[in-house]
């Protein structure tokens, strides 16, 4: 048997924090394998190791030979053929393509920076990969799709032995996905191997030869062979996966608009933004907005919250307009907002879970300018208790949770409360562990049943099919596309979703 | 006051702007390469102030011109030298960082004096590059530099890694780049520029005078965010400031009847109206004051 094309055993601390307990992984020439764990599971961090931006505390690193992790660096790793596209991207948004594929390596003539050699060598590589692309392009102008296709391409054109792809497929739609994994297969069968970092399932079985799955650090198994997805679940969670999510009963046709987007146009700091936006969810409805991100999601949500300002249309909550509304004011309306950044708009980090309950429920325990700390203990108790979250103690930092119990506990303010009319969910579960995405999926369902209009947005198609009545899809600012009721059940959804995800008429 | 605009309309008057100008011009341009690479250069009055001073106490006690020009830049070096290793090695506060590099080089400059010289305020006399402008060495110098900057941040490879680490220095770091070292070069080049500047305040003027940087740095400082962190417009934003300044000297020699009180802080007030109302197109560098 030949020798790996990579193997690597590390373990690595923050803190008190063990990311990584003796994870191994091994990773064949010419294959692609998965590299599977719920989030937080270390796989991130394992291929960081690998590619030298992070250190081991103790560990053994093979890449054709012994490598010696002290010594170990980005630009060592690169020397041996390994190369990382990274989950959020690492194009620096003011260089061209070309400047961004140089840099590093820059090709130089004269003592000066050959620009037009580096154009040329970026051309070849994405022309490699059966890509076309401008490489005098500023990557700050291109969408996401398009920035991680031109990495790509720059990547894989220095990597000769090891591709490393962390959650690629996040940030496109399902047609990327498809011209991503064919890529993949392309590099792997020209005797490079794949190391595919991700949660997704269905990822794992459309391309995957091998797999291997993290668990807290640990490697809890690993399949050459065929194997299902259930059993990869089982690994990932460490025990049965949890019922898929169910819809809630759909709404009578006459149910009131609890939540009116009309003609709403937000936009964003740096330009786009939401352009024009009528979107009217009734009582006990869920309608999904689904889309590639960066196509206005995020400033239709902020307006619609109160947190950004409306420029033009307007918005309404249970039949009230609320346009130029307080976040305050459409709170006391019944309005729930589940942020996009748990970290910037759910909660304060620093102060206690019982403060963060507080502060989103001042109506409640509020005494005049006092607070009524008796009241916000029974209610912050009684809240840990109902919704399961871990540590169940009111004193404990919010920022101390782990991500799944933060994303509970802002669930359970917003939405386990009196008076509530509409929900506006914001990628609920994302980076949260399967279980407490159960847990968030029932719970927006039982509130709609109970008769609230939910507006979820979120990028995972299989959690927006889940959980709809209704699913439109956004692309540059506008609604492109909706399915409804039996469109949604039939087979050809995603393709058809996923067709306007990108601009193209299914 | 038909005298005081008929002087304006000389070669003598376009020699003083330049003559002001070049300290402006070269500190900014120092601090558009910090602030380039992600570092803010509060510290560029420092800088003018020690090149201002060591190009005077070197070209005094060797009677060299281009030794008190090195002697400025290596002062320079030597300032950016502590800010890089409180603001890229030890991660601090890049603007206390700043603002105490400035304080203590006021007192260092005080103290030296006064050890070396028996007197606080002023180093002794010597023969300087005199107020010509075509006859200096650092007018040629400056242009020089002006054009280097320019070519150099963009059309060289450490100027593409600055143009990159002040952006986004995580994606430097996993192209193989080391963030720090990329940091260190455009701070201490930077520096070196400023402290040549600084040796414009003392070798025209045959000795250096106790605070001789007057917020030079700053209003330089102004320059480089008026230019959007372009040297060579950040040059010509200098030009405009110096032109302030000359005017203003000219409206006391002139005496057009207001207060000198009133008149020099003409540059300030510019560099105030034009931050406020210049629209601002250009974003700073996205990692700007942000440690590793």
């Amino acid at each position: 048997m030949t020798a790996p094309a990579m193997r690597v055993r590390a373990s690595r601390r923050f803190g008190d924090c063990v990311a990584l307990a003796d994870a191994a992984l091994e990773v064949a020439a010419g294959t692609v394998h998965a590299l599977c764990g719920e989030n937080g599971a270390g796989k991130s961090t394992l291929m960081r190791v690998v590619y030298g931006l992070e250190r081991a505390d103790r560990g053994e690193l093979e890449l054709g030979e012994r490598i010696d992790l002290a010594r170990h660096g980005v630009a060592q790793a690169q020397a041996r053929g390994v190369g990382m596209v990274h989950q959020h991207g690492m194009l620096v948004p003011t260089l061209t393509l070309a400047d961004n594929a140089a840099l590093g390596h820059e090709p130089v003539r004269g003592g000066r920076y050959d620009r037009a050699a580096a154009a040329r060598a970026l051309v070849a590589a994405a022309a490699r990969l059966g890509q076309r692309l401008d490489p005098d392009a500023l990557a700050g102008d291109l969408t996401v799709g398009e920035q991680q296709r031109a990495e790509l391409a720059m990547v894989a054109a220095r990597a000769t032995r090891l591709l490393i792809l962390d959650e690629p497929t996040a940030l496109l739609a399902p047609r990327e996905v498809d011209a991503l994994f064919a890529m993949v297969r392309a590099f792997a069968d020209g005797g490079g191997a794949v190391v595919l970092v991700t949660h997704k399932l269905d990822e794992v079985m459309a391309v995957a030869d091998e797999v291997t799955v993290l668990r807290a650090g640990r490697t809890v198994a690993s399949w050459s062979a065929e194997v299902t997805a259930a059993e990869i679940a089982r690994a990932m969670i460490g025990g049965e996966p949890p019922p898929p999510a169910t819809r809630a009963p759909t709404p009578a046709a006459d149910a009131a608009i609890a939540l009116a987007i009309e003609g709403v146009a937000a936009p964003g700091p740096r330009g786009g933004g939401a352009v024009d936006v009528t979107l009217r969810v009734a009582a006990g409805e869920v309608v999904g907005v689904a889309g590639v991100e960066g196509n206005g999601q995020r400033e239709l949500a902020l307006a619609v919250a109160g947190l950004a300002p409306v420029a033009r249309g307007a918005v309404a909550v249970g039949g009230v307009d609320v346009t130029r509304a307080t976040v305050a004011a459409r709170r006391a309306l019944g309005l729930a907002h589940v942020p996009e950044d748990r970290h910037l708009h759910g909660l304060v980090q620093g102060a206690s879970v019982a403060d963060n309950v507080a502060l989103g429920r001042l109506a409640e325990v509020g005494r005049g300018p006092l607070i009524d700390r008796a009241a916000v203990a029974t209610l912050t108790t009684q809240l840990l208790a109902a919704h399961d979250v871990r540590p169940a103690d009111p004193a404990a930092r919010a920022g101390a949770l782990s991500g799944g119990n933060q994303q509970k506990l802002v669930v359970a303010r917003e939405l386990d409360r009196p008076g509530l009319r509409a929900v506006l969910a914001v990628h609920p579960t994302r980076g949260v562990d399967l279980a407490a995405s159960a847990r968030i999926h029932a719970r927006l369902r039982d509130v709609a049943a109970a008769g609230a209009a939910v507006l979820l947005i979120a990028a995972d198609l299989d959690e927006l099919l889940a959980l709809c009545h209704r699913v439109v899809v956004m692309h540059r600012g506008a609604l492109a596309g909706e399915l409804a009721g039996a469109a949604l059940a039939a087979p050809d959804a995603r393709a058809r979703l996923g067709a306007w995800m990108v601009g193209a008429t299914p | 006051m038909t005298g005081f605009v008929a002087s304006l309309i000389t070669l003598g008057f376009l020699a003083q702007v330049l003559r002001i100008a070049i300290p402006y011009v070269l500190a900014a341009l120092g601090g558009t390469l910090s602030e380039r690479a992600g570092v803010i250069d509060l510290a560029l009055e420092a800088k003018l102030l020690m090149g201002a001073f060591a190009a005077a106490v070197l070209g005094y006690e060797t009677g060299s011109i281009a030794v008190g020009i090195a002697g400025a830049a290596a002062a320079g070096v030597a300032v950016a030298a502590i800010q890089a290793l409180w603001s890229v090695r030890l991660g601090a506060d890049q603007v206390v960082t700043g603002i105490a590099l400035n304080l203590g080089a006021f007192g260092f400059t005080r103290y030296f004096l006064g050890v070396r010289y028996g007197q606080g305020a002023n180093s002794p006399r010597f023969d300087g590059v005199g107020t010509g402008v075509l006859t200096n060495p650092i007018t040629w110098i400056a242009a020089a530099l002006v054009a280097l900057v320019v070519v150099g941040l963009w059309q060289t490879r450490l100027g593409l890694r600055v143009r990159a680490v002040g952006e986004r220095p995580d994606a430097v770091a996993a192209a193989g780049v080391s963030v720090a070292r990329v940091r260190w070069a455009a701070v201490l080049i930077g520096g070196a520029i400023a402290g040549v500047g600084g040796a414009q305040l003392s070798l025209p003027v045959d000795g250096f005078v106790a605070e001789a940087s007057g917020g030079r740095g700053y209003v330089a400082l102004a320059a480089v965010i008026m230019s959007g962190w372009r040297p060579g417009r950040a040059a010509l934003w200098c030009l405009a400031f110096g032109l302030a300044d000359a005017v203003q000297y000219r409206m006391q020699t002139h005496g057009v009847g207001l207060p000198a009180e009133l008149t020099r802080l003409l540059p300030y007030v510019l560099a105030l109206v034009l931050l406020a109302v210049w629209p601002r197109r250009v974003a700073p560098p996205r990692a700007l004051g942000q440690p590793d």
